[in-house]
C-alpha cells in the first residue's frame, strides 16, 4: 500500500472548559489550558490519502487537488481563529484536540467526493494534528462515524 | 518489534510527463515541473520488524542496515540527478510515489527473511510531503 501525507500549519486559539464542571472542576481537569483568556497553538495538520499511484505520472494525487480541498474545508475555517467562539462545532464540544482531529476527519470524509468526484481507488485515510512539537493526535478515516 | 533507521540524502529531480505539454505537467506536478529542475533534502525511515535475539538483544545489527541503506540508495541517489543518472527514472517519472516505491523494492530482498522484514519505507520529499510504501 502506498500513502501520500501533506502537512499544512495553521495558528489558532483555544480554551478548555466544560458548562458540564463547576470551575474548580474544569481548574482540576485542564490545568492552563483553562485559562478564561485562551491560549494558542502553532498547530500541523497532516492528511493523508492512499490508492494506486498512477503509472503515467507517478502520482497518488494531485497535490494541487489536495491543497485546495484542505484549504477550503479546513484551514480557511481555522487559521487565525478562536475554535471555541468561531467554529459552531465547538459551541458545545470542547476543543480539545481529540475532539480537532475528529471534527477535521468528519469534515474531510463527509466532503471528499465533492473535491475528488467519480469513484475511484483515491481514500481519504488518516489525519494526524500536532498540537505542539510534543503532542500528537490522530483518527484514521475509517473511525469516523457514518 | 519494530526498529526505524533514518538516512538522508540530497537529489535533484525534475517531475513531467514526456510528450504532455507545458500545461499539461504543469497542472499535474506545479513547480516540480520546472524545466530546468530542482533539488529536495530527501528524508528516509526504514522501518523493520522482527523478534530480538535473546543473546544479542538485537533484531538485526544496524550496522548492516546503515550499510544496506547506504549502498542500495544513498550512494545510488544522493548527489544526482535523479532523471539523468538513475534508473528507473530515465523512463518513470521520479516522483515521491515512484523514488519510494523503488527504495522499497531495492530494500525488499535484503530484510526478507523469518528473523527481519522490511515493515515500511517513509520517505520525506519535504517537511510537508512525505510516502509511505508498506507491505498491505
Amino acid at each position: 500500500m502506498t500513502r501520500l501525507t501533506l502537512r499544512y500549519a495553521f495558528s489558532a486559539s483555544h480554551r478548555l472548559h466544560s458548562s458540564e464542571f463547576s470551575a474548580e472542576e474544569n481548574c482540576r481537569v485542564y490545568g492552563k489550558c483553562n485559562n478564561p483568556h485562551g491560549h494558542g497553538h502553532n498547530y500541523f495538520l497532516e492528511v493523508s490519502l492512499t490508492g494506486p499511484v498512477d503509472p503515467v505520472t507517478g502520482l497518488l494525487a494531485n497535490r494541487g487537488a489536495v491543497d485546495a480541498w484542505v484549504r477550503k474545508e479546513i484551514l480557511a475555517r481555522v487559521e487565525y481563529r478562536n475554535l471555541n467562539e468561531e467554529m459552531p462545532e465547538f459551541k458545545r464540544l470542547v476543543p480539545t484536540t481529540e475532539n480537532v482531529a475528529r471534527i477535521f476527519s468528519e469534515a474531510l470524509s463527509r466532503s471528499y467526493a465533492a473535491h475528488f468526484g467519480t469513484p475511484s481507488e483515491l481514500r481519504f485515510d488518516r489525519v494526524r494534528i500536532h498540537e505542539t512539537r510534543n503532542n500528537l493526535f490522530e483518527m484514521e478515516a475509517h473511525e469516523v462515524q457514518q | 518489534m519494530r526498529i526505524t533507521r533514518r538516512v538522508e540524502f540530497s537529489a535533484s529531480h525534475r517531475c513531467a510527463v514526456p510528450g504532455w505539454s507545458e500545461e499539461q505537467n504543469r497542472a499535474a506536478f506545479g513547480a516540480d515541473a520546472n524545466p530546468y529542475g530542482h533539488g529536495h533534502n530527501y528524508v528516509l525511515e526504514v522501518t523493520l520488524s522482527g523478534d530480538v535475539d535473546p543473546v544479542t538483544g538485537m533484531i538485526v545489527d544496524l550496522k548492516d542496515v546503515k550499510e544496506i541503506l547506504h549502498r542500495e540508495v544513498v550512494d545510488v541517489m544522493d548527489h544526482r540527478y535523479l532523471n539523468a543518472e538513475v534508473s528507473p527514472f530515465d523512463t518513470v517519472v521520479p516522483t515521491a510515489e515512484n523514488i519510494a516505491q523503488d527504495i522499497w523494492r531495492r530494500l525488499l530482498p535484503h530484510f526478507n527473511t523469518p528473523q527481519v522484514r522490511l515493515e515500511q519505507v517513509r520517505l520525506y520529499e519535504t517537511e510537508n510531503v512525505y510516502v509511505e510504501v508498506d507491505a498491505a
